[in-house]
């Protein structure tokens, strides 16, 4: 009998640990439906077996590439902008550092057509920026690829930045300290100490971005308008073919979700895994 | 080239003739003020020893740079690395030390070898010649073998030889160490620490550690500088800090019973009117101390010799090594220490009245001001030891 006890209990314990409890189990499933029935239903209405010929249809791989293209054009923006800004958020004390870091998190909660807005009055031709940059340098960046790549940034920039910052917090500042006392310049600290440490974080946050610029739709459609080859991305191509042609629509939704999806698990388990 | 580089270790130059340190490290925080003068020659090695949240470690950062001085100054050898007064303030980077941390703070991301060559390449060594150079420090130390692990697949006491051989790979003039055996079990820190112990007698810098474990400052450090609440108490070797603590902290360190009174001839009145009587004439503001072991007790007043003998009250026994460390309450508060028969024998309890009693042999006597003896004056001083006026409190907080 005392031989036989523990494995009972073991097992006992093991099975009540196992079993969610029925107040979370429920809304967790129909959180999963909701999620999911939406895709399943996409894939229910494919028309397979015009799938070729939909794919090969003149504008849908150019609109393929131009998304893939100012997507990762614009994580790199992202990149080379939101990890100072980051770092500047998370390791220096400045007045008003609140204020900015509510500033930097706006992009998240304006409507993104809102933001192709304020792009346009910023970089249009009669806009701040934009005045200047026609005048002086002949520049014109509304309604071009670059547009595009702009209001990409616009909108996933915060994903990055929020991402790197929590990285940078919860690295530990004194092996900055320590690189320092060993003779490393700023700059030779940032680069290989601070960097390697929080370069999961800057990976997991350059997934989130890119995934959110390959999404985006609003600011683009407004910034940079919807011309087929410069600035058509997928979610235009996929919102103007609703508008004539729902199986188009339907194969464009496809093939962007099974694009976004492969890229996405690739690197999460190449980069992001590392993060457990 | 390559051969000569081979046998030299150390591509990073050679930091010149070794300089003394010079500082008077002044920072201020809300509610705490380091006011801390330090002199230490070059191959010394001072032991900053000090309870919890005496200042040590920020003193420490104030001689690494990582925390600027208000006020005061900060020299080795003829280079000045802080004055607030004078605007000069040398970056951590370009001061020539060399720091291992607490918690080593090994890059987590680097092998052993790379932890040990960032230093060299910092400095601007090439990598290959770093690389030489870190395995060269890694054999030192003792870790030959070890160079491709990750600092997660060493043991504390292998990261805290990496830590080591780190902060000597740059040649530092001035090597600190911040408790560098507290992280460490009690049998790897014995060998860690007679290891540490060799190669800071090998450096020819200047080395300041800090710690708040008496036993690794005595074995590690030639002189001990005591610090409490921001200040230096006492300094001097390991054996006149432990035959003449000045503060509470030292005698509860070094296990002694120490009380500040007036001296007047072999007899010292204590501040609650008890007279002492101990082997040499006192005069003016004395110390006086005597180990717990010099106290006898008895169940009735002894006759005989003692020269001190009260009337007691047993507030706690407790065990303290191989004998019993007995607390008694009464006109002179004391520690004593007795062995299990002796105790069993007076049927010792809390609450016990016994009559205790100390030859005038065992009390040392040594005047407050630290000066004094040097000087053999008698200058009145304000001393920078404050054990307070009541000879009781610190027994009382041990209880």
């Amino acid at each position: 009998m005392t031989v036989t006890a523990p494995p009972a209990v073991s097992r006992r314990r093991r099975r009540t640990d196992r079993r969610p409890p029925v107040f979370l189990a429920l809304p967790a499933l129909a959180g999963l439906a909701f999620l999911t029935l939406p895709l399943a239903g996409l894939l229910l209405r494919t028309p397979w077996g015009q799938l070729p010929a939909r794919l090969t249809a003149p504008g849908v791989l150019d609109a393929l590439r131009l998304s893939l293209l100012t997507a990762t054009a614009a994580t790199v923006l992202c990149l080379l902008l939101g990890v100072p800004l980051a770092w500047l958020l998370a390791r220096t004390r400045f007045p008003g550092r609140s204020l900015i870091r509510a500033l930097v998190t706006v992009p998240l909660v304006l409507p993104p057509v809102v933001g192709g807005v304020a792009l346009l009055l910023v970089y249009g031709r009669r806009g701040l920026v934009g005045g200047w940059l026609d005048s002086a340098f002949g520049v014109t960046l509304p309604f071009t690829t670059t547009a595009v790549v702009l209001a990409e940034a616009f909108v996933a920039m915060p994903f990055l930045i929020i991402a790197v910052e929590g990285a940078l917090r919860g690295a530990d500042p004194r092996y900055e300290e320590a690189a320092a006392t060993l003779g490393a310049s700023r700059w030779t600290t940032f680069r290989r100490v601070t960097l390697p440490m929080v370069g999961p974080g800057i990976a997991a946050g350059s997934v989130l971005c890119w995934a959110r610029a390959l999404g985006e739709f609003g600011a683009t459609i407004t910034f940079a308008g919807n011309f087929p080859g410069r600035t058509q991305t997928m979610p235009l191509a996929v919102y103007l073919a609703l508008e004539q042609d729902l199986d188009a629509a339907i194969v464009l939704s496809l093939l962007l979700l099974t694009v976004s999806v492969v890229i996405l698990a690739g690197l999460r388990d190449r980069w992001v895994g590392g993060l457990r | 080239m390559t051969i000569r580089r081979r046998a030299d270790p150390d591509p990073v130059p050679d930091p010149g003739p070794a300089a003394a340190l010079d500082a008077y490290l002044v920072v201020r925080r809300a509610g705490f003020t380091l006011d801390l003068r330090l002199t230490v020659a070059a191959g010394e090695v001072v032991a900053l020893l000090g309870p919890n949240g005496a200042g040590k470690t920020t003193a420490l950062r104030a001689l690494a740079g990582l925390q600027p001085l208000h006020a005061g100054h900060l020299r080795l050898g003829d280079r000045t690395l802080d004055q607030p007064e004078a605007g000069v303030l040398v970056a951590p980077e370009h001061r020539p030390i060399g720091v291992v941390f607490q918690d080593y703070l090994l890059f987590p991301h680097l092998t052993a070898l790379d932890n040990v060559a960032f230093g060299p390449r910092s400095h601007g060594v090439p990598r290959r010649v770093a690389r030489e150079a870190a395995a060269g420090w890694l054999d030192r130390v003792g870790l030959t073998g070890h160079a491709r692990r990750r600092p997660r697949e060493l043991s504390g006491g292998q990261a805290q030889r990496v830590a080591l051989a780190r902060a000597l790979a740059v040649r530092p003039q001035l090597l600190l160490l911040d408790e560098p055996l507290a992280a460490l079990d009690a049998r790897t820190r014995a060998e860690t620490r007679a290891h540490l112990r060799q190669h800071l007698a090998a450096h020819t810098g200047v080395a300041v550690l800090v710690s708040h474990d008496p036993l690794d400052a005595m074995m590690l450090a030639d002189r001990l500088v005591i610090v409490e609440d921001g200040r230096l108490v006492q300094s001097g070797d390991a054996a006149t800090v432990t035959a003449r603590p000045r503060s509470d902290y030292v005698a509860r360190l070094v296990g002694l019973n120490l009380y500040r009174g007036s001296g007047d001839g072999v007899t010292v009145t204590l501040p609650g009117g008890f007279r002492l009587v101990a082997a040499e004439p006192q005069r003016g503001d004395v110390f006086v101390a005597f180990p717990p072991s010099a106290v006898a007790l008895y169940r009735q007043r002894p006759d005989g010799s003692p020269r001190n003998s009260w009337p007691a009250t047993v507030s706690s026994v407790a065990r303290n090594g191989d004998r019993l460390r007995v607390e008694l309450a009464g006109p002179l508060p004391v520690g004593a220490d007795v062995t299990a028969a002796a105790a069993a024998h007076l049927d010792l309890r809390r609450g016990e009245r016994v009559w205790a009693t100390l030859k005038a042999t065992e009390v040392a006597g040594y005047p407050a001001d630290p000066d004094r003896t040097i000087l053999g004056g008698s200058q009145a001083s304000d001393g920078n030891s404050s054990p307070g006026g009541n000879p009781g409190e610190h027994r009382g907080r041990d209880a």
